[in-house]
């Protein structure tokens, strides 16, 4: 069976070129880039003309680029830098509907003390910039706030808020993971401090992420070691992935522009036909400021992890924001947020798309989707002859 | 991904009996939407006053699906006072098991069937009885103590995966912790409880980090440190080598092994030298 994989938020092919790039170095390139020879000095030039490209991508200079293991990594080692390099301040921001890489380590510093205000979001997924405004304090010490949301593809205002970070010396933290490569990310332009980004997010292989340190900026290492990337995280280098993810940034650099316009188009085809052909069924998220390849459309009155173990009998991968996927028995901490009623929340499909993609996958799609629609709501005691069953629809009240 | 057996799977994709019985003897309803899964069972009775058909409407996921199937398969031909004794686990077993994340989908449908059971006895719908546990399901304490007897669960994770309570805010973890240690006859730690140590405990925690923690390092510079004794939260020790004529010995008693002790031990320890 095809696959038609539409789950590029989770993460994306390799690109061929980038194996290529990087295969060499598990073979006949082994020298480790710190030795004193030209077998080992050679590996660190290829390192730093990664790091060129990375630089090159985000509008920064190669200094300004620490290479990490993954984006989680990068979050930490922002956040714990941030706030060690300032140990009297206690008051940290950060917004409802973070990835759980942020999102978990607010909370840590939640129980250790630290005072956090976590910044609203609309119905549509848009911040509560005036909440925001007014809890800056002169005890804030950090920022983070993501760029673009995963789940809805949502993308944030990072040039007021940094503009309000700015004005006051707070260090602000972006989560840039899914805007990078989809979206201009250009940090002369946008005033951050530190920016994550994540490798298996564009195109590079898993267990490779990168963190961008304004010149300047305060900052403590996370892994404590050797001299590796000037002492701001030792440990010998994972050299193939770090030529994989510049290789990556190289070819990201040449795509944000006509190649996702392309994605753009065929991401609107995907979202128009599931609507038309679909009834109840809604975006999620505001659609005048999101990524280009994603789109979250709720299915009403079915449940998520069976729409996508239907789509998975036709080959058809993607994401939902259910209860019933993650484990957990509630649905996603980001949809919940924006208030989206649990008749919906349940039944969210998260769509995310590359440049692999074509127009025939989405018609496939298309085609596939309302069929298993109809299926489910036939099974569903919520779902009588075609329309909601409201006598089933009282007393259901979850208060989580 | 789950590791879903290929009967749930058979289920979920195939499902058996799907629909409302026409005219049916029983009816039961649970769950909600809010909730994440929700099942309507109705079944008709022959002459002999066996289930003659049975069919189910479900919302939730693949394996609450396939619980409600196999369900349905399960009690046709029975009598009600032989439906009656289907139990959650059998219905997992019919289905060669299901992920234990997953088990509150077969407890779903055992619930359904015991409501249509009651309903075509004329009895009214059992009005939620005991006290509410988890607020964010609205499950009771008899609910979770049938739950932990019939299934011999021993965890609160447990209780959470077979009837979700304790799923939402976790506001209920201690209570349920309780619950299982009433059913189960003994005594279970609650984790939130601080911990009241006794000086026997601590005389061995302290050597512990001493051991571990504290000695390694100062080995590093020459010196090393004795326990000689502990009374009423003071910590006596001796230093040795290079510490004890180590003019900066008393900052490094106070910052540093002090600091360990009551970040590792307990807060409320102090540290004294013995000379000599």
């Amino acid at each position: 069976m095809n696959i038609v994989y539409v789950d590029n938020n989770a993460t994306t092919r390799v690109d061929p070129a980038v194996v290529e790039a990087m295969l060499p170095f598990y073979s006949e390139y082994y020298g480790n880039p710190s030795s004193m020879h030209a077998f080992g000095g050679n590996v660190a030039k290829s390192i730093q003309t990664s790091r060129e490209h990375l630089a090159t991508l985000l509008n920064a200079t190669p200094e300004e680029i620490v290479f990490t293991s993954c984006g989680t990594e990068s979050d930490s080692t922002a956040l714990w830098a941030t706030i060690s390099s300032m140990p009297d301040k206690k008051h940290i921001i950060t917004s409802r509907v973070e990835h759980p890489a942020v999102k978990n380590l607010y909370e840590h510093l939640a129980k250790k003390g630290y005072k956090v205000t976590y910044i609203p979001v609309d119905r549509q997924g848009r911040l509560d910039l005036d909440f925001f405004h007014a809890n800056l304090s002169e005890d804030t010490a950090l920022i983070s706030i993501m760029w673009a949301n995963n789940e809805t593809g949502v993308v944030f205002p990072i040039d007021e808020i940094a503009q309000a970070a700015n004005e006051r010396g707070i260090v602000l933290h972006t989560d840039a993971v899914q805007a990078l490569g989809k979206i201009p990310v250009d940090v002369q332009k946008t005033q951050i401090d530190l920016l994550s980004l994540s490798g298996h997010k564009i195109h590079a292989p898993k267990g490779v992420g990168a963190l961008y340190v304004r010149k300047g900026t305060k900052f403590t290492p996370f892994l404590i070691g050797g001299h590796q990337e000037k002492g701001r995280r030792g440990g010998t280098e994972n050299v193939a992935a770090i030529v994989a993810i510049g290789k990556a940034a190289e070819l990201a650099a040449g795509n944000v522009g006509s190649t996702m316009s392309e994605v753009a188009r065929l991401r609107d085809r995907l979202e128009q036909g599931l609507l038309s052909n679909v009834e109840m069924a809604m975006v999620n998220g505001d659609t005048n400021s999101r990524l280009p390849n994603t789109t979250s459309i709720s299915f009403e009155y079915i449940e998520g992890e069976s729409i996508l173990l239907m789509m998975n009998e036709h080959g058809i991968c993607a994401s939902s924001g259910s209860a019933c996927t993650s484990g957990s028995l509630e649905p996603s901490h980001v949809l919940r947020a924006m208030g989206v009623p649990f008749t919906a929340a349940h039944g969210s499909i998260r769509f995310s798309l590359s440049h692999y993609n074509t127009e025939a996958e989405m018609d496939y799609i298309i085609e596939k989707m309302p069929p298993i629609i109809d299926r489910l709501r036939h099974l569903s005691p919520f779902w009588n002859q075609g329309k909601p069953d409201e006598s089933m629809l009282t007393g259901s009240e979850c208060p989580i | 991904m789950w590791e879903y057996t290929d009967k749930v799977r058979d289920h979920f994709i195939n499902p058996r009996n799907v629909g409302v019985v026409d005219n049916a003897d029983g009816v039961g309803e649970v769950g909600s939407l809010a909730c994440g899964d929700a099942l309507k069972l109705t079944f008709k009775l022959d002459d002999a006053k066996r289930i003659s058909d049975a069919q189910f409407q479900t919302f939730g996921c693949a394996s609450a699906i396939a619980s409600s199937s196999a369900l349905t398969e399960m009690i046709k031909g029975l009598t009600l006072d032989e439906a009656a004794n289907v139990t959650n686990d059998d219905i997992a077993r019919y289905l060669g098991g299901l992920p234990k994340e997953k088990m509150h989908c077969s407890v779903m449908g055992r619930d359904a069937l015991e409501k249509a059971i009651a309903h075509y006895q004329g009895q009214a719908v059992p009005k939620k009885e005991g006290e509410i546990v988890c607020e964010c399901f609205g499950i009771t304490d008899l609910e979770i103590r049938r739950a932990v007897q019939e299934s011999h669960l021993k965890t609160v994770e447990d209780v959470t995966d077979y009837v979700k309570a304790g799923g939402g805010c976790g506001n209920c973890h201690d209570r349920i912790g309780e619950i299982i240690a009433e059913v189960r006859g003994k005594p279970v730690a609650i984790k939130s409880q601080p911990k009241i140590l006794t000086n026997v405990q601590k005389i061995r925690m302290i050597e512990e980090t001493l051991d571990r923690e504290i000695k390694p390092a100062l080995n590093q510079d020459g010196g090393d440190i004795e326990l000689v004794d502990f009374d009423q939260n003071t910590v006596f020790v001796r230093l040795r080598g290079t510490c004890s004529t180590c003019a900066a010995s008393q900052v490094t008693l106070k910052s540093y092994v002090e600091t360990k002790l009551k970040e590792l031990v307990s807060p409320e320890l102090v540290v004294s030298e013995v000379t000599q």
